[in-house]
């Protein structure tokens, strides 16, 4: 049971990247990479998850009980806000699609007329 | 691992094939907002309070509206262009 | 290639690769083993050194904070890019609208929507400020309450006219917003510089822990963080936005 977490994450990759590549539509084709990129959490947090730790907040627990790890913490929590600028800028890309070739089907986006 | 732990994994890889299988980007958007809770529920039994906020804020408010809004952007142009012709 | 075909090449590709990623994970120590010491050592020092008792808001503002000064200027640089490409070729559009079905039925925002937004406004944006202000202290912050402030006005816009939310959405100020937000964090590293300590060291007093002013400069990050992300997530709604205000103001 201990690599359950893993196995998440793997199929979390998986599944997304099967999205991203038989996709029709760009923003679902955004979307589908924010599943990919939802794994990266799970991962992360898996990491820094210890057996009988608690939240690293010490409000109302002593100052040396056993806490979670809080670096992995910090570092999905960055992830999490890089993957909202990461999609916000692919959807204006998207957008931008529409203008120039009238389709956002990545198969109808023809490379030569950039 | 505790049961809720379980649970919450089973729901959050039920959720990623739910977002990649529904085709419609529309619907997609209030099925990837679910997603984005159980990815938050998920992240609370990990004892991870401050990162499950930010999944909230960002998973099921910033990333569905955003999503809405391109919709309606890519819908406005289509209906420009249709005015051209 | 065809869709048939490509699924059919990413089946083969995603059997090994999955193969591979499954392989390397499973090696990886089992669920809920301590790696190494430093998260421990880090939660704990947060505390007696800091003075916060949210170890994620220590790590984020002070001990890794230069970390987040460059994932500041990701937000920063995205927001930009956005207004970019959504700006670029909007002049060539701007020739006087013909409405090709002027009597058509717009939807009116329903009076029920109208009242329960109008009082949910002052509630986001009170929660808002709450998890900003109370960063260090408990779980939350200026990413969390910078989105939550963000909302705030996004409920404005569904609760309602078009025309008031955009009198409320002067992009000018956003920008000011979001660029104070940045350079205020830059300007806390700085501050550590000016009095001789390294960057982004602590310059002012720490006060006891558990109260609304301790920390030092934490709580100063999160308000600055809080407003750059709360201005950049609203430039780039409003720049989304564009389209869709210029169809409801017409109707």
């Amino acid at each position: 049971m201990s690599v359950l977490p893993y196995l998440v994450v793997a199929w979390l990759v998986l599944c997304g990247l099967y999205g991203i590549v038989t996709s029709r539509n760009l923003v679902h084709l955004v979307i589908c990479l924010s599943v990919v990129q939802s794994s990266t959490y799970v991962l992360l947090l898996a990491i820094g998850y210890r057996k009988h730790g608690l939240a690293p907040i010490f409000v109302d627990i002593s100052p040396h009980s056993p806490v979670v790890d809080p670096v992995m913490q910090a570092l999905t929590l960055t992830d999490i806000v890089v993957e909202a600028t990461v999609s916000a800028l692919l959807l204006a890309l998207t957008v931008q699609a529409k203008k120039r070739f009238g389709s956002v089907d990545p198969a109808e986006l023809d490379p030569l007329k950039g | 691992m505790t049961v809720l732990q379980v649970v919450a994994l089973a729901l959050v890889a039920a959720g990623g094939t739910a977002v990649v299988a529904t085709r419609d980007p529309l619907r997609q958007a209030m099925v990837v907002g679910i997603f984005g809770l159980s990815l938050a529920a998920l992240f609370l039994v990990f004892q991870a309070p401050d990162v499950a906020l930010s999944q909230i804020v960002v998973g099921t408010v910033a990333l569905p509206v955003l999503i809405l809004f391109t919709l309606a952007k890519l819908k406005a142009i289509e209906g420009d262009e249709e005015d051209d012709e | 290639m065809s869709l048939a075909v490509r699924r059919r090449v990413f089946l083969v590709a995603a059997a090994g690769f999955g193969a591979l990623i499954v392989w390397g994970l499973t090696g990886l120590p089992d669920f809920g083993v301590e790696i190494g010491h430093l998260g421990t050592r880090i939660a704990h020092a947060a505390v007696p050194e800091r003075h916060v008792t949210a170890a994620v808001s220590a790590i984020n503002f002070d001990y890794r904070a230069f970390d987040t000064l460059g994932e500041e200027f990701i937000l920063f640089t995205a927001a930009a890019g956005v207004a970019l490409l959504l700006r670029s070729g909007r002049g060539e559009r701007e020739r006087p609208h013909i409405d090709a079905s002027p009597d058509r039925q717009v939807p009116e925002t329903s009076d029920l929507v109208r009242v329960f937004g109008v009082g949910l406004i002052g509630f986001t944006l009170l929660l808002g400020l709450y998890v900003v202000f109370h960063g260090h202290l408990t779980p939350g912050g200026g990413f969390q309450g910078g989105v939550v402030l963000a909302a705030a006005v996004l409920v404005v816009y569904l609760a309602g006219e078009w025309v008031s939310a955009g009198r409320l959405r002067p992009v000018a100020a956003m920008e000011a917003l979001e660029a104070t937000g940045a350079a205020g964090f830059a300007a806390l590293g700085l501050a550590g510089l000016v009095a001789g300590r390294a960057f982004f060291q602590n310059v002012l007093p720490l006060g006891r822990s558990g109260q609304l002013l301790s920390g030092g400069t934490i709580p100063l990050g999160n308000l600055t963080v809080g407003l750059e992300v709360m201005g950049a997530l609203l430039l780039v709604f409003s720049e989304f936005l564009e389209q869709a205000l210029l169809l409801r103001r017409r109707s």
